[in-house]
C-alpha cells in the first residue's frame, strides 16, 4: 500500500471515529437533551461520514489497488497530484463542516470554499487516476 | 473470505434491501405516521447498515495482514464490532419511530443504548484496522 493511500485511509478512520462520536451525541440528544447547540453539529456529522470517511476511504483504496502492471511506484500516478487531492479534500471537509456552525456570511463563505476545495480534490484525483482504469495487460491509453 | 467478513457483507446486503423497502414505504401516498417517522432510520440503514458495514467486511478481508499470529487483528474485536454495530442499528430501527411518535412511552433508553453500541462498534473497527494500514 503506497504512502498516500495510508494517509487517505488513516484519515478516513479518524473521520469515522469523529463522525460516529458526533452521531452518538446527536442521537442521545434526542432523548436526554444534552444541549440545543448539538443540533448545529449535524452538518459536521454528515460531512465527516460521507466525505471524510466513505469518499476518502474509496480514494485511498483506489490509489492503492487500481492496476499498475508491475511497473515501479511512479505508476501510482503523479505523487504531487495525489497529495494535492488529499490536502484539498481534508481542507474542504473542515471548511464545509464548520460553515454551518459559524452561520451568517462567514458561515456561507466557509461552506462555499469547503465545497470548492472538495471539487478541486475530485478533479485532481480523477485526472490523476484516469489512466490506471484499463483492462489488465494493456498498455496505457 | 473469513467468516466475520461474510457476516458483515451479508448483513450489509440485508440492510441495503431493508433501507430501500423503508424508502418505498415512506414515498408511498398516504404513508402512515409511523413510517414517515423513520426518516433518519432510512438514511442510517443505507450509510451505516449498508455502506459502512460493507466497507468493514471488505477491509477486514482484504487489507494487508498485520501479525503472523493475528493476521487480521483481533477476531474478538471484529466480532464485537459486528455485534455492537448491528444490535445498535436494530435498536434504532425499532426504537426511533416509537420514541418519535410517543416520546413519553419510556423507550428513549433504546436510542441511548443504540448510540453507545454503534459508537463502540465503530471504535472497535478503527482500533482493529489501524495497524493493518501499512505498506505490505
Amino acid at each position: 500500500m503506497p504512502r498516500a493511500s495510508r494517509w487517505f485511509i488513516r484519515a478516513s478512520l479518524v473521520y469515522l471515529a469523529l463522525g460516529f462520536t458526533l452521531g452518538a451525541l446527536l442521537l442521545c440528544n434526542k432523548v436526554v437533551a444534552l444541549t440545543p447547540a448539538l443540533t448545529r453539529l449535524l452538518p459536521a456529522h454528515i460531512e465527516f461520514l460521507l466525505v471524510g470517511w466513505v469518499i476518502q476511504l474509496v480514494m485511498g483504496v483506489a490509489t492503492w489497488i487500481l492496476p499498475r502492471f508491475g511497473v515501479p511506484r511512479s505508476a501510482y500516478g503523479s505523487g504531487t497530484a495525489v497529495w494535492v487531492a488529499f490536502v484539498a479534500l481534508n481542507a474542504g471537509v473542515w471548511l464545509a463542516a464548520t460553515g454551518p456552525i459559524a452561520a451568517g456570511r462567514l458561515g456561507g463563505l466557509l461552506s462555499l470554499f469547503g465545497r470548492l476545495a472538495e471539487a478541486v480534490a475530485a478533479v485532481v484525483f480523477a485526472a490523476n487516476i484516469w489512466a490506471r482504469v484499463r483492462a489488465s495487460g494493456l498498455s496505457p491509453m | 473470505m473469513p467468516t466475520i467478513a461474510r457476516w458483515f457483507i451479508r448483513t450489509s446486503l440485508i440492510a441495503f434491501v431493508a433501507a430501500l423497502l423503508v424508502g418505498i414505504a415512506q414515498a408511498a401516498p398516504q404513508a402512515p405516521a409511523a413510517v414517515v417517522a423513520v426518516g433518519p432510520v432510512y438514511v442510517h440503514l443505507l450509510v451505516v447498515g449498508w455502506i459502512t458495514q460493507m466497507i468493514f467486511g471488505v477491509a477486514y478481508w482484504m487489507f494487508p495482514k498485520s501479525l503472523k499470529d493475528a493476521p487480521r487483528g483481533s477476531d474478538s474485536l471484529a466480532i464485537a464490532s459486528y455485534v455492537c454495530l448491528n444490535v445498535g442499528l436494530l435498536l434504532r430501527v425499532l426504537g426511533e419511530p416509537v420514541h418519535t411518535l410517543h416520546p413519553t412511552a419510556g423507550l428513549g433508553w433504546t436510542l441511548v443504548l443504540s448510540a453507545l453500541l454503534q459508537w463502540l462498534g465503530g471504535m472497535a473497527f478503527v482500533v482493529n484496522t489501524w495497524a493493518r494500514v501499512k505498506e505490505r
